[in-house]
């Protein structure tokens, strides 16, 4: 589905952000993208569906070079969810109408309609639907560009820390009904995520990066306390609580 | 289906709104011609427009009141379509065309043509300048205009330059150009510095029919662009990525919009004088009613400006009649404590 290869970014020929990050994900996959603050995981992110324009290497979508897409076309197979959005004077509606822009000539058709109203309702924003995004919470902000992005109708979703604005309860939701919306329409999710714990759930796949390279690359065999403690700076332990693998930060055992 | 009806009923209230502004246009329009030193009554100019009238009426309402009365619809068209577009591809609620530069070099223009260049000379008789060639002071006010806008334009094209820069660019560019214009006007003579004072102050009585269909073939083509990528600025108005992620090429869009933008408002700017606070304030004014849609803010922001600028105009005209007071000073004096009022009731929340 996605391949990236030997991928290389610096912004304006200062340091280099990336070094030969190469990864691929399978149709349905999610992928976390884990990593201190800094180590050019936003950067990767955005580096996949060009909006940044890597120096080298080169991202593949089924198989064709990203580079040989119009814009317009990268975001008919890609959508992206940013860290931080900004909410103007639209409505929830309207603002989830938006992704479907790649796909509208000149007025949204019918079936442009449709699914955005399927998608509200999949959301479970319908009560707030014609609501101005700029008086909602962090949270239904974030709800609202999610569901921007999944009108679009992607084959890959790419997602900057969606979970950052929510609580924890929001959190667990969000996250679930991305996975099973992936799971259901074979939708590859790539996303970063700073919660060790909300990736080792709903993740199929992590990769760690540390100093601009990638450090480890797998299923749930690469998290071993030894990684992350290499990728973080900071000790953990793994353990197993009710079935799910917990990572536990140990900050005392910093010496 | 609840959603989809009810959103329909949301999009027939904004289609409303502009059409309410249409017909506000009308009647303001009506009204401004009707009014003024000889006085006509809407019937008789009803009349007139249909080529029912007197000679008399005839020659006050197409060759006195018409020519004003349209550069005002096409002048507040254009100034407020440039606004609406330039705040949301410089991602500024305070963009407008004077935050490029365009004003203040289109007034370092016409001082230039004034005073250097010999376009006003100076009547013994009468202690004042007349305007001897209109066109080159329209001519130099275009070319100083988009001076600004293209070294701007320069200046991104090497160096990928975020909009703030852009815009603290423009402000640069503005008072260079302010004292330039100072410089000029400190060594000429005063009643040549009356008359580039005088260029300065927006009047929409400069303009014949030949100026008019100028402005209005740039401002339809500018207006066609413009509504082209309504989407676009649309999911600009969710920030730069966003945009990028939906499809946008955002550079692309931001540049030729640029240019257009500086365009549209140097012809206007280069006819009628320096007009402040149309572009700035007739897109926060609707964005109140109806929203951020582009789909709909960009013809409801452009309907408002023809009817500020025309209500404008009109006050201007009949306030201390028979003396008509400059335009812009008028836009200015109204415009900022309606400005105000939008700002303290919190509109324009990004």
């Amino acid at each position: 589905m996605i391949a990236v290869k030997n991928l290389d970014f610096a912004y304006n020929g200062s340091r280099r952000i990336l070094s030969k990050v190469a990864f691929d994900a399978k149709e349905g996959q999610c992928i976390a993208i884990l990593g201190n603050n800094g180590a050019g995981k936003s950067t990767l992110i955005k580096c996949l569906n060009h909006i940044l324009t890597p120096q080298n290497g080169a991202v593949y979508v089924n198989g064709k070079d990203l580079r040989k897409y119009k814009r317009n076309d990268i975001a008919k197979h890609m959508a992206y969810v940013a860290q931080r959005n900004a909410a103007d004077r639209f409505t929830v509606f309207d603002s989830v109408l938006l992704g479907r822009k790649p796909y509208i000539k000149f007025e949204p058709s019918q079936e442009d309609l449709d699914i955005t109203k399927s998608v509200i309702k999949r959301m479970g924003m319908e009560s707030f639907a014609l609501r101005y995004v700029d008086e909602l919470s962090g949270g239904e902000l974030q709800k609202v560009m999610l569901a921007r992005a999944l009108a679009q109708q992607p084959r890959i979703l790419l997602l900057d820390e969606p979970t950052s604005n929510l609580d924890m309860r929001n959190q667990y939701e969000v996250l679930a009904a991305v996975r099973e919306i992936s799971r259901k329409e074979r939708i590859s999710v790539i996303i970063v995520i700073h919660d060790l714990n909300l990736a080792l759930r709903y993740s199929d796949r992590f990769l760690l990066i540390k100093d601009s390279k990638v450090f480890a690359y797998g299923g749930r065999e690469v998290m071993t306390p030894e990684n992350i403690s290499s990728v973080y700076g900071m000790p953990v332990a793994v353990e197993t609580v009710r079935g799910m693998p917990t990572v536990i930060p140990m900050p005392e055992a910093i010496r | 289906m609840e959603n989809t009806e009810s959103y329909k009923g949301y999009i027939r209230h904004k289609r409303t709104f502009i059409l309410l502004l249409i017909v506000i246009t009308g009647l303001a329009a009506l009204f401004a011609i009707s009014a003024g030193s000889a006085n006509l009554s809407v019937k008789e100019v009803v009349l007139t427009l249909f080529g029912q009238g007197s000679t008399q009426s005839h020659i006050i309402v197409f060759n006195h009141r018409m020519p004003r009365i349209v550069t005002a619809i096409v002048g507040g068209i254009g100034l407020a379509a440039v606004g609406c577009v330039l705040q949301s591809i410089l991602r500024n609620p305070l963009a407008s065309a004077s935050t490029l530069g365009i004003s203040q070099g289109a007034a370092f223009g016409a001082s230039f043509a004034i005073i250097v260049l010999g376009a006003g000379v100076q009547n013994q008789t009468a202690d004042a300048v007349t305007i001897l060639n209109p066109y080159m002071i329209s001519f130099c006010a275009f070319i100083s205009a988009m001076m600004s806008t293209l070294v701007i334009m320069g200046l991104a094209h090497f160096n990928r330059v975020t909009p703030e820069s852009m815009i603290l660019s423009g402000v640069a560019l503005s008072t260079l150009f302010s004292g330039a214009t100072t410089l000029l006007q400190y060594f000429a003579a005063d009643v040549k510095v009356a008359a580039v004072v005088f260029w300065t102050f927006g009047d929409l009585g400069r303009t014949s029919w030949r100026e008019i269909l100028v402005m209005t073939i740039v401002a339809v083509a500018a207006m066609t662009y413009f509504v082209y990528n309504r989407w676009n600025y649309n999911a600009l108005q969710n920030g730069e990525e966003a945009a990028k992620g939906l499809g946008v090429s955002v550079e692309r869009l931001r540049m030729i919009g640029m240019f257009i933008c500086s365009l549209t408002a140097a012809v206007i700017v280069s006819f009628v004088g320096i007009i402040n606070f149309i572009g700035l304030i007739s897109p926060h004014l609707v964005r109140r009613f109806i929203g951020g849609d582009y789909r709909y803010l960009l013809p409801a922001s452009a309907l408002m400006g023809a009817v500020l600028l025309l209500l404008s105009d009109t006050v201007a005209r009949l306030a201390v009649s028979p003396i008509i007071l400059p335009v812009g000073a008028i836009t200015s004096f109204l415009g900022a404590p309606l400005f105000l009022y939008l700002i303290f009731k919190g509109v324009g929340r990004r």
